[in-house]
């Protein structure tokens, strides 16, 4: 900077020299101003977007939420302060839902990361048509959540669903039966099924990545020292993959505390609120109701209480990573 | 991978949680908007009558989709100009798709349940067309269909389909049995016949209802409150009285049918539509329903029991026997920026000669409709009972929160139901909560 050229060096082709390694550090400063500029240029419309989809809207929802919004439009509203956030965790409703989350979250994490972890075992495994197992398991992560819900609805429809016919026909039930109107928390344990159903492939797939990098060589000095195919895994396996999952427990336990569509699509709720989560208290709140304050305190609490939990687990895999050879 | 995790430490979060925040501080510069016009709704145009203009419809019950594409080409052809685009959503979600569109006015014209006049009319989501409703449609109109659209004396749309639960029944069944049709003239008598059709185990559960949790479940509860003679609100508007007298008779009469098991126990997540399946199945020989059933329940593709489809007025209580208003208006968007094409659109596919065309479907809200051959003769066992049960209606309160208290009072009628609470509590805790929703 302090002997600026008096014009631009015309960029010259590297003749013979192999290109250094630049593009690593673009934003190092003997790269030039010219070069910051333009990455900053370049990274602006990107931001644009970013402050336009997730910053303001997310700002103007906090300031709706000390705000008391009943309408769509825009105008004047009285200024209430905290009034939202108390009268919000008075309501009864509200810690339903967080019960009902909370249930969800532990439960459905947990058998998507046990099955999960079963999963990934069978598909590293070495068989024929591995391929096309592979393909077959991603499947109902493919599917979107909305369909996967509707499906289940169906399966588990009292009067019609294969569900019924399927278990009272081997003589597992005796009648036919109600899977997501007569006892709330056998619903809630149904939409924990559909969920589990779609979301054990994603989990499988990310520990199936984490166990091909887990050397061979490993498992055959562990034979030859007499170890068997279950202390192989818990000492080897296990300890090996924690960082994947870790790394998938947070995605699916963030995922899962805020469920929204399956639930609509599945009970909407019901039957008695009793699959009623925090996000569709929110949203009943905030549309059904016209709360738009009230809905925005409960978004803003849910993103505290995820936040909260983030912090957790990267603390915790932070110490899991110290531990891991 | 464990680099990529480690680059998330929980300082990288932090500080992305300030700039977030800085967003925010951003975002705060702008409360609610400019405007100062209070909740300043009215941002929409007259239009100079032509142009496109969407309309957003349900596909459920009333008019079907086919229909009312059909209606939309017909208006097409008689008005070149204006080009009209409609869509269709499940009626569980028209009044969320009706608020979240309303600031963008995505619609032009919207189709409003009864229930909703004082919340959209007060909130301005839809435009007041009182000056615009000609006084010739006040002394034409049903009085039932009227109410529709109408919330303190102001007419917030023009009602489009008027409709009440009827009572259906299996003619075969209840010959099987033995039942005189005549015999089902009161909830008593249902009762009786219910039992006796199960005892000759005709059917498994006699009864079929729409108990889900959703304003399905409110319209039934509704229904059977007027028929004990019980009341939603006291005369004053001011406080709940659902929670005494005919309210908790209603509420007690759907429960012991349910413990007697003369009701089908999947009642409690049914929807209309499961109970037309259910009843056109000939797995149920008697049900509540709106006007559609008896024509779908008579079609032989969708249907087993065609042609044994008998329908009667609601049965009355030991008060008397309203059915509940679930009739339904078209509406001009406040936001619209072609309300005059809107208007033409909703004054053509509302006028008799359309609705009298289309009566299969639903049944016009015009009075002289009902005395035009053509029209007693497309459903000719519907017209007479929709003739008595149409002059005596109940309506859900009219009150801006309605949609919240429906919320609360179908998840306190399931507790009541699934056995989770007895009947007086759940209706105590519904009126408690809903209080204050009233001022």
């Amino acid at each position: 900077m302090s002997a600026a050229p008096p014009a631009r060096p015309a960029p010259t082709p590297p003749a013979t020299r192999p290109a250094r390694p630049a593009r690593r550090r673009p934003f190092a400063r003997r790269a030039g101003g010219g070069q910051t500029r333009l990455a900053l240029l370049l990274l602006l419309p990107a931001a644009l977007v970013v402050f336009g989809v997730v910053l303001y809207p997310a700002g103007r929802a906090l300031v709706i939420s000390f705000y008391d919004v009943d309408s769509p439009f825009p105008g004047r509203y009285p200024f209430v302060g905290l009034r939202n956030y108390t009268e919000i965790l008075a309501d009864d409703r509200l810690w339903a839902a967080v019960g009902h989350t909370t249930y969800f979250t532990l439960v459905s994490t947990a058998l998507e990361l046990v099955l999960g972890l079963g999963l990934a075992q069978l598909l590293a495994a070495p068989i024929r048509l591995r391929w096309l197992f592979r393909a077959i398991v991603i499947l109902p992560w493919a599917l979107p959540t909305i369909v996967n819900g509707a499906m289940w609805r169906w399966i588990l429809n009292a009067q019609y669903g294969v569900a019924n016919a399927l278990l009272t026909q081997l003589h597992l039930q005796g009648d036919y039966r109600s899977w997501l109107g007569n006892d709330p928390f056998l619903a809630l344990n149904m939409v924990v099924v559909a969920d589990v159903w779609k979301n054990t492939s994603l989990v499988a797939f990310f520990l199936l990545a984490g166990l091909q990098t887990i050397p061979r060589g490993l498992y055959e000095a562990a034979r030859v020292d007499g170890a068997g195919p279950i202390r192989a895994f818990f000492r080897i396996t296990l300890p090996l993959l924690v960082p994947n999952i870790a790394l998938v427990l947070v995605l699916r336990t963030i995922e899962a505390f805020k469920v929204f569509d399956i639930v609509y699509v599945m009970t909407g709720g019901g039957p008695a609120s009793g699959t009623q989560t925090i996000t569709f208290f929110t949203y009943l709140q905030a549309f059904s109701a016209q709360r738009f304050s009230s809905g925005a305190s409960l978004a803003y609490l849910t993103v505290v209480a995820i936040l909260l939990l983030a912090l957790l687990y990267l603390r915790l895999l932070r110490q899991s990573e110290l531990m891991s050879p | 991978m464990s680099e990529n995790m480690s680059e998330l430490s929980r300082r990288r979060l932090l500080q992305l949680t300030a700039v977030t925040g800085a967003g925010l501080l951003l975002a705060a510069c702008d409360v609610g908007g400019g405007s100062d016009t209070g909740t300043g709704a009215d941002s929409g145009a007259a239009g100079n009558g032509e142009g496109q203009i969407k309309a957003l419809f349900m596909k459920q019950a009333g008019y079907s989709e086919d229909d009312i594409r059909a209606m939309t080409d017909e208006f097409q052809k008689k008005y070149p100009k204006i080009k009209v685009e409609p869509s269709f959503v499940a009626y569980e979600a028209l009044h969320d798709k009706i608020v979240a569109a309303a600031p963008a006015s995505t619609f032009d014209v919207v189709l409003i349940d009864v229930i909703w006049p004082a919340e959209f009319g007060s909130k301005r989501i839809v435009t007041d067309v009182t000056d615009q409703f000609p006084a010739e449609w006040k002394s034409d109109m049903l009085g039932g269909a009227l109410a529709t659209a109408a919330y303190r004396d102001r007419y917030y749309g023009v009602p489009w389909i008027l409709d009440t639960k009827y009572f259906f029944y299996n003619t075969d069944m209840l010959s099987r049995a033995g039942v005189d049709p005549a015999s089902l003239s009161t909830w008593d008598g249902v009762l009786t016949a219910a039992q006796t059709l199960k005892a000759k185990k005709i059917v498994d559960h006699p009864l079929i209802w729409s108990w889900k949790q959703a304003e399905a479940l409110v319209c039934d509860y509704t229904q059977l409150v007027g028929a004990f003679g019980g009341k939603f609100l006291s005369d004053d508007g001011k406080s709940i009285a659902f929670n005494t007298g005919g309210g908790l008779q209603a509420l007690e009469f759907m429960k012991r049918t349910l413990d007697t098991k003369l009701t089908n126990p999947n009642s409690v997540e049914s929807l209309e539509e499961d109970v037309r399946k259910i009843f056109s199945d000939g797995q149920a020989a008697m049900a509540l329903n709106w006007t559609y059933m008896f024509n779908a329940a008579n079609d032989p593709q969708q249907s087993k029991i065609s042609g044994k489809v008998g329908v009667a007025t609601t049965p009355s209580g030991p008060a008397s026997a309203p059915g509940v208003n679930g009739s339904m208006a078209l509406s001009v968007s406040s936001g619209s920026r072609n309300q005059k094409a809107a208007w033409t659109y909703i004054s053509y596919i509302t006028s008799a000669g359309v609705q009298d065309k289309y009566a299969k479907s639903s049944l016009p809200c015009w009075t002289k409709s009902y005395d035009d051959p053509t029209v007693a003769s497309t459903l000719p066992q519907v017209v007479p009972v929709a003739k008595k049960q149409l002059a005596n209606l109940i309506a859900r309160p009219q009150v801006p929160r309605y949609n919240e208290i429906s919320q609360i009072l179908q998840a306190e009628l399931q507790n009541a139901l699934l056995n989770r609470k007895p009947p007086k509590k759940a209706l105590d805790d519904a009126a408690e909560q809903a209080r204050t929703l009233l001022a």
